[in-house]
């Protein structure tokens, strides 16, 4: 028993280790940046609550914390219908059913940076793919990435189609839940499919539904390389994302404290979000 | 009527996997195409030619960048494997006080979003000196939290039967961890090693921050700067450059597409 107890202890140090400097120091450094000047260079100096009033009033800030809302507004319900009906066609015996999963898949496993490099390219104005095809059917070019209006939902576009697949496979699981014997009494019973999907395949998919809606919120509120690469926040920063501003005041203008509060309020948000989400899908589940 | 929404769904399925795939197509047609080619629609290139791979490669330290980012990925991935295991192990099969505590603080981890950590740990890289250096890159990603959840999970349903007879023959909880546990925790093992190696291999915000000489940089940062810069010059250039990161991923997938999808997907899942 005591050796069991000291090889436990002699084992989890490592761990116990990394977390004191890795999880532990920064999470409570980042409170503690919240109330500091620091440009890495002089000595960091006291802020009192400055960092804090200057986020309050900082319209460069609440513009990104908006674009990302738009941004989630468009990319999360997109990225659920897409996913269910992608899932609804794979559920069934098919021909070439792995191809078509392992299609779906692909571009989650590509790197952010090349989707986001090879879609700059799609959505060129003048010689991109996407106004070339619209072309073919007598559709005027459209300035995707330069036009403030369809530069977000244009991204927001761009990302649910990388991410999809990864959401498929969450309802493709679910729906192997669905009791075949309920299947089976929905359909003597005379229902038609569409009052099968809406009365028995859509509740009981609800699980997922809830997944899908925390998992993509969450990735939608870190949104960086998409507008770092293809807008660089622009145009009249309707791209800029929360994590974006993060990067660039840290990056560009060295100011630590403000960059570390920026990742607090970011934080909290994505909680208050979050938590928000499934107070209201909670009680869907539950009634 | 049947083989009509049969029909039906074959095509939608078609289309679907055409919008997925045709874009990674054209990126690797249109990266072999001359400059005056790039623009058209066509897979097939009239003029095929690998000036644009020449050109890349002498612009920017890409081959240096490739070594970097195998490099990383590698160590981070044997790392936590082994480290990982370690921690599973004591979790799952040792008792002793704290135990729980530690349980509980990395459960806690998984909820930790990532910016609220970021400039912290950035500034502690100033602090210790690793701008510029592969400890940056490699050492803050040495233990993964949902590594650690699957791996004890999976040890978790291993006979104690297993332990009791190891331990009766002499055995040291880290003989039996590598020469017991791992044998038969080798689909779990799989799992962690595809997620933490794609996730280092494509991770590029971490990069941007700590790494500033073009001669550290992985391949993803080095795509991005080089894409941003202006140092591809032209569409076919860079579109190039992304092939070097695209490829190696797109065959490690084709052959292996099972695992990748149940290893990148159970990762979000757990994560």
């Amino acid at each position: 028993m005591r050796a069991e107890e000291r090889s436990g202890w002699q084992l989890s140090a490592p761990f116990v280790l990394f977390l004191l400097a890795f999880a532990a120091y920064p999470i409570c450094f980042a409170i503690a940046l919240v109330f500091m000047h620091w440009d890495l260079v002089t000595v960091p100096s006291f802020a009192g609550l400055d960092n804090l009033v200057h986020l309050a009033t900082d319209t460069r800030f609440w513009r990104a914390v908006a674009n990302t809302f738009v941004f989630l507004f468009i990319h999360v319900p997109l990225q659920i219908a897409t996913a269910l009906a992608l899932a609804l066609a794979l559920d069934r015996p098919l021909v070439l059913r792995a191809f078509w999963r392992a299609a779906f898949f692909l571009p989650v496993v590509i790197s952010g940076a090349v989707v986001a490099i090879l879609w700059s390219n799609l959505y060129a104005t003048d010689v991109g793919l996407i106004n070339g095809l619209l072309a073919r059917v007598g559709i005027a070019p459209v300035p995707w990435l330069t036009d403030p209006r369809t530069a977000m939902p244009a991204i927001a576009l761009m990302v649910t189609w990388k991410n999809v697949g990864f959401y498929v496979i969450i309802y493709l699981a679910g729906l192997q839940n669905v009791p075949r014997s309920c299947r089976e009494a929905i359909e003597i019973e005379g229902a038609t499919s569409w009052q099968r999907f809406r009365f028995l395949t859509l509740p009981s998919l609800l699980p997922q539904t809830i997944l899908v809606l925390t998992l993509s919120t969450i990735n939608g509120f870190q949104l960086f390389i998409e507008p770092y690469v293809m807008t660089g926040g622009g145009p009249l920063r309707r791209t800029y994302s929360v994590v974006l501003y993060l990067y660039t005041n840290a990056f560009s203008y060295q100011k630590m404290g403000y960059a570390a509060t920026i990742g607090v309020a970011l934080a909290l948000i994505i909680g208050a979000v979050v938590a928000v989400q499934r107070r209201l899908l909670g009680r869907a589940e539950a009634a | 009527m049947k083989s009509l929404a049969k029909l039906a769904v074959y095509i939608g399925l078609a289309l679907a996997a055409l919008t997925f795939l045709y874009p990674f197509l054209w990126m690797a047609s249109s990266s072999l195409k001359p400059p005056v080619e790039v623009g058209t629609i066509s897979l097939i290139p009239l003029d095929a030619t690998f000036d644009n791979y020449r050109t890349m490669w002498s612009r920017a330290p890409f081959g240096r960048a490739l070594f970097n980012s195998v490099l990383v990925a590698t160590t981070i991935t044997f790392a936590v494997l082994v480290l990982g295991s370690i921690t599973a192990y004591a979790l799952a099969r040792l008792r002793f006080r704290g135990r729980p505590a530690l349980e509980a603080v990395t459960l806690g981890l998984l909820l930790v979003p990532g910016q609220l950590t970021l400039i912290p740990l950035y500034t502690l890289m100033v602090k210790l000196g690793w701008i510029d250096s592969y400890a940056a890159l490699i050492v803050p990603y040495l233990f993964n939290a949902t590594a650690i959840l699957m791996l004890r999970q999976f040890f978790l349903q291993i006979p104690q039967s297993l332990v009791d007879s190891a331990r009766m023959d002499g055995m040291g909880e880290l003989r039996i961890l590598f020469t017991i546990f791992w044998p038969l925790a080798r689909p779990a093992l799989s799992i962690v090693a595809i997620f933490t190696f794609m996730g280092s291999w494509n991770e590029v915000l971490w990069p941007l921050l700590v790494v500033r000489d073009a001669h550290l940089m992985t391949l993803p940062q080095l795509l991005t700067v080089f894409a941003l810069g202006g140092g591809a010059g032209s569409l076919g250039v860079s579109l190039a450059s992304a092939m070097v990161l695209v490829v190696p991923v797109v065959v490690a997938y084709m052959f292996l597409q099972r695992s990748f999808i149940e290893s990148m997907a159970g990762a979000g899942v757990k994560g």
